[in-house]
């Protein structure tokens, strides 16, 4: 095990270079987040204020009253250490007004409206100031389908979705995230005490363990059986990765032309650029 | 004969013909205030790499305007550039020109166009046919482009040809960070480059763009290797550069002398053997 291990300071490079590069070849200068108080939006504040200057980068923390105080007390740390722009917007007002149409809304449906309105006021934000959303959605959580269709896993550009949730810890440890952001357990923070690992049934290194052989090697299930994981855990996440599969597509389209959006009239986004 | 050369490690607009023009022309203008004889660009240089669509909107016939004006510059600097050719009748070809005192000595078509992983390129273009080697006022040399080079018959057969310089235009995504010290293709790369300078006691001039297209970064790392697969120069990781080498003519000479695999090679038994090959083999 441990093949997830990364050469840090290309990774850093690379990420920073890639935010630098994706965002000022659209003619803007600006990135827009935000900074939920956990690690993988804190990381993604490091690349940016690395890449584009701190006075370019614009952190929106967004609790609801549920969130625990802790989470934007950590934003706050992530973005005083980076003197990057902090705001606090609570979703409050807007959520409640929502569901006291409809008061016997799930907990999935109460965390999934909260994520959609963080992204609206994010690409409202994006409009304010100039800016790119930039997403902090990792791998792990990508390939697993943890997160909110058009609402957390909404953005412009993404640094680190092809990094697992080990390498997000590596790489914050190397570019000095705060240890307390490092070291909490990662929570979607919808209520009190909620745990991603206790909601997905296994722990995140687990998962990245045998996510890498099984999307980055291509093992098969006898050769992830054979190195040491169990059937149940390998159909159990393949199902998860299977199952949100339309999580990371675009919406299809009926064709009925010749040439159909993203078949067969095809361009790559950075297109002129 | 020693002479210099520039590998003008650039960041291409994607499907942007005339910034990139733009581009050349400077980074030309800098090889020649550098003292370069010799100037290589990257695979696609004057597109971009991931075009899809964009093939047939960016592609040149060989007598277009930019095509006239690096023929221009070729009579200050010996050029080596990547583009797309469109022909006469409508096939778009990945192509390296090697262009010299004012006129296109070689064209190039790349013939292994990568169609895998996150390489698309057999889609949108057509297969070149053959390998030659050409004579340059650097003596001969053969041209290769990206994917070309891991193909070992490719840069052997220029060899045969006489090619004792080889070219090598590229757009090479970086990808695989691990725990070592450079990247995945970098490392793959560097090995491919010095064995086949060792293997073939050539010159290997290997040019790599930069920049990022849709998220996909280009790692540079251009290298100017040695025919004893020593780099004599490598530019910046990731980052755009103009690498110069000072290339010692007496090196190929020497080498030739003290390993000479090339003198020693048997074309007759490689030939027989493939023929035999191909009429066994079941079509």
């Amino acid at each position: 095990m441990g093949a997830l291990t990364v050469n840090t300071a290309l990774l850093r490079q690379i990420l920073v270079g890639f935010v630098r590069d994706e965002v000022c070849k659209v003619g803007l200068r600006k990135g827009v987040l935000g900074l939920s108080g956990g690690i993988d939006s804190a990381l993604v504040a490091y690349i940016a204020a690395e890449a584009l200057g701190p006075e370019n980068v614009y952190a929106y923390c967004m609790p609801y009253r549920t969130s625990n105080p802790e989470s934007e007390a950590h934003a706050r740390l992530v973005a005083d250490s980076l003197g990057i722009n902090f705001k606090v917007i609570e979703i409050t007002g807007m959520v409640d007004a929502y569901f006291d149409l409809y008061p016997e809304a799930s907990n999935m449906r109460r965390g999934n409206k909260m994520a959609r309105e963080r992204m609206t006021i994010l690409y409202d934000h994006s409009a304010e100031v100039a800016g790119l959303v930039l997403g902090t959605s990792n791998k792990t959580e990508l390939l697993l389908g943890y997160g909110t269709l058009h609402g957390d896993m909404a953005s412009a550009l993404n640094p680190i979705g092809d990094i697992y949730k080990s390498q997000v810890w590596e790489l914050s440890e190397a570019m000095g995230v705060p240890h307390e952001v490092i070291e909490k357990k990662p929570s979607a923070d919808l209520w009190a005490g909620q745990t991603d690992e206790q909601e997905l049934g296994f722990t995140y290194r687990d998962a990245d363990e045998l996510l890498y052989r099984m999307v980055d090697q291509r093992m098969s299930r006898e050769e992830l059986i054979a190195a040491g994981f169990e059937a149940q855990f390998i159909d159990n996440v393949h199902r998860k990765v299977q199952g949100s599969h339309f999580k990371r597509r675009l919406p299809i389209i009926a064709k009925v032309s010749n040439r159909t959006i993203d078949r067969d009239f095809r361009y790559a986004r950075d297109w002129g650029k | 004969m020693d002479f210099t050369v520039a590998l003008a490690q650039i960041k291409p607009k994607l499907g942007c013909l005339d910034d990139n023009l733009a581009l050349v022309e400077a980074a030309i203008e800098k090889g020649i205030a550098a003292g370069a004889d010799l100037i290589v660009f990257p695979e696609l240089a004057l597109t971009g790499y991931f075009l899809k669509d964009l093939v047939p909107e960016v592609a040149l016939r060989l007598d277009a305007p930019q095509i006239e004006k690096l023929k221009t510059l070729s009579k200050r600097i010996s050029i080596a550039i990547g583009l797309v050719e469109v022909s006469s009748d409508f096939r778009f070809f990945n192509s390296a020109l090697y262009l010299e005192e004012g006129e296109i000595r070689h064209v190039h078509r790349k013939v292994y166009l990568p169609t895998y992983g996150l390489f698309d390129e057999q889609r949108y273009m057509a297969r070149g046919e053959r390998f030659r080697a050409f004579d340059t006022r650097f003596g001969r040399v053969g041209m290769l482009i990206c994917e070309d080079m891991w193909h070992l018959s490719a840069p052997y057969v220029l060899a045969m040809d006489g090619a004792m310089t080889l070219l090598c235009l590229s757009s090479s995504p970086g990808r695989g960070v691990s725990g070592t010290e450079g990247l995945g293709s970098a490392a793959a790369w560097q090995k491919l480059t010095a064995t086949t300078a060792m293997f073939l006691n050539c010159r290997v001039f290997y040019c790599n763009r930069v920049g990022y297209e849709d998220g996909i970064n280009f790692w540079g790392g251009s290298e100017a290797i040695s025919p004893s697969g020593e780099v004599t120069a490598r530019g910046a990781i990731l980052e755009e550069d103009l690498v110069l080498a000072k290339v010692d003519g007496g090196a190929l000479r020497r080498e030739r002398i003290f390993s000479p695999m090339m003198r020693d090679e048997n074309l007759a038994i490689t030939v027989k053997e493939l023929k035999r090959i191909d009429r066994e083999k079941e079509y």
